[in-house]
């Protein structure tokens, strides 16, 4: 995945580079710039079997500050926060695939423009005929307190 | 054979004689006998469909994913460009202006309908509210939702959009809502029953055509559809798998 262009960066900015998973590496750039997730709305995407992206609503687009031609095709992890800890996701998979159940948590994703938003999100395997075909997730706006919570644990992990 | 045909009960009364005028047409369509069975009670119909009394169903999305994935139903057809939405609804005079506001100990009203409900409880998390920290008075319909937050009987009330939007424009003025879902992807379906599985493609192209004619359109004008979209079952396994993720 390409690197974060300072072009897109609206605001100060810091440089992390971020390891993935699969092995690649990406620098990315943050600013603490938040935009608040609207009330009412779910960001909705489905991703294949590996998690690249297979789908994204409207809502999705908006927040993240991606174009839609951006986002398909891509890893979920485009959307990773270097504040966000690795054991989380690890949490994630392992909930999905092992144990074969619903996964929620408090996420808190980067931007195209460095800035971040929070969201409470749940993801699920879409299974059809007895089979995993991909993964779906819907956030939603979680409240301040819970944040703030997330924030301290990931903090420390 | 008379097969069987259900409405979810969060059908407007004002379209409960356009079901019937509906069964009628879909009845010349098919050459079949169906009766049609409508219920005001969603735990009464529930329990008719754990007992396979239907074979047609117009079903809310919550339902629909139970006759999908436990009873072998087949969705195949919507009503065009409408998705359920809801809406949490306070009195005009009320201090409360944001989510944010809603303290705990909240005092709902609202009614069973399962959607509008769970969609509503989401959009009330924000404020660290759940159904702990809330307490809810069940009614029967929409308007008396209104009537008790008018009355001061409670602080908010959960309604369908479509409902809300058709309140009359006095109860309305004493209304005022304060937060809206924008879902777009949850909607009520049409599914077919084993028994009638057979009959499938004819029912569908016929659902299908009714905005074509003059009959048809007055039909679908008074169950308040433009016309039927065609559902394909990927299409309400989506919206399925989606409603999973929002039930806790
Ligand atoms: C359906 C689905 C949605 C996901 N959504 C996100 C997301 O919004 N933000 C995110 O950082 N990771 C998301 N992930 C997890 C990523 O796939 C990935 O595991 C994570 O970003 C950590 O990346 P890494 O383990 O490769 O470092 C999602 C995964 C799935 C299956």
């Amino acid at each position: 995945m390409d690197d974060m262009q300072h072009i897109d960066i609206v605001g100060d900015y810091s440089e992390v580079v971020m390891q993935y998973f699969d092995g690649s590496r990406r620098r990315v750039l943050v600013t603490n710039n938040e935009t608040p997730m609207p009330d009412g709305r779910l960001i909705v995407s489905r991703t294949d079997p590996e998690g690249i992206i297979t789908h994204v609503n409207d809502s999705f687009v908006d927040m993240s500050g991606f174009n839609r031609d951006e986002l398909i095709g891509q890893p979920h992890y485009i959307l990773r926060h270097p504040d966000m800890p690795a054991i989380a996701f690890k949490g994630l998979w392992q909930t999905l695939l092992e144990e074969g159940k619903k996964w929620h948590g408090y996420v808190k994703n980067l931007r195209k423009d460095g800035g971040f938003y929070w969201v409470y999100a749940t993801v699920i395997a879409n299974v059809r005929n007895n089979q995993v075909v991909g993964f779906t997730s819907v956030r939603r706006k979680p409240s301040r307190r819970k944040v703030e919570e997330a924030e301290a644990l990931y903090k420390i992990l | 054979m008379t097969y069987n045909f259900t409405v979810s009960p969060d059908f407007n009364p004002s379209y409960l004689s356009g079901w019937f005028i509906f069964n009628t047409w879909l009845q010349r369509q098919t050459g079949e006998a169906i009766h049609l069975d409508l219920y005001d009670d969603f735990d009464l119909q529930r329990q008719a469909i754990a007992e396979d009394k239907f074979d047609l169903i117009y079903a809310n999305p919550y339902d629909a994913s139970v006759l999908v994935r436990e009873k072998d139903f087949v969705p195949i057809a919507c009503p065009a460009g409408k998705s359920d939405e809801a809406v949490i609804v306070v009195a005009a005079d009320s201090d409360i202006n944001t989510v944010e506001d809603l303290p705990v100990g909240l005092r709902i009203a609202a009614t069973k309908d399962p959607d509008v409900n769970m969609m509503c409880m989401i959009m009330l998390e924000p404020a660290d509210l759940d159904r702990n920290n809330t307490t809810t008075q069940h009614r029967d319909t929409y308007v008396l939702l209104a009537k008790d937050l008018i009355r001061g009987e409670a602080d908010v009330g959960f309604f369908l959009e479509e409902t809300y939007n058709k309140l009359s424009r006095i109860v309305k003025s004493q209304l005022k809502p304060l937060v809206q879902s924008q879902i777009q992807v949850i909607n009520h379906v049409l599914l077919l029953g084993p028994a009638l599985q057979h009959r499938q493609s004819e029912i569908q192209q016929a659902l299908l055509d009714m905005a074509t004619t003059p009959v048809g359109q007055s039909l679908l004008e008074s169950l308040s559809f433009t016309a039927w979209a065609k559902v394909e079952p990927e299409d309400t396994e989506f919206m399925i798998d989606l409603m999973d993720t929002l039930e806790t």
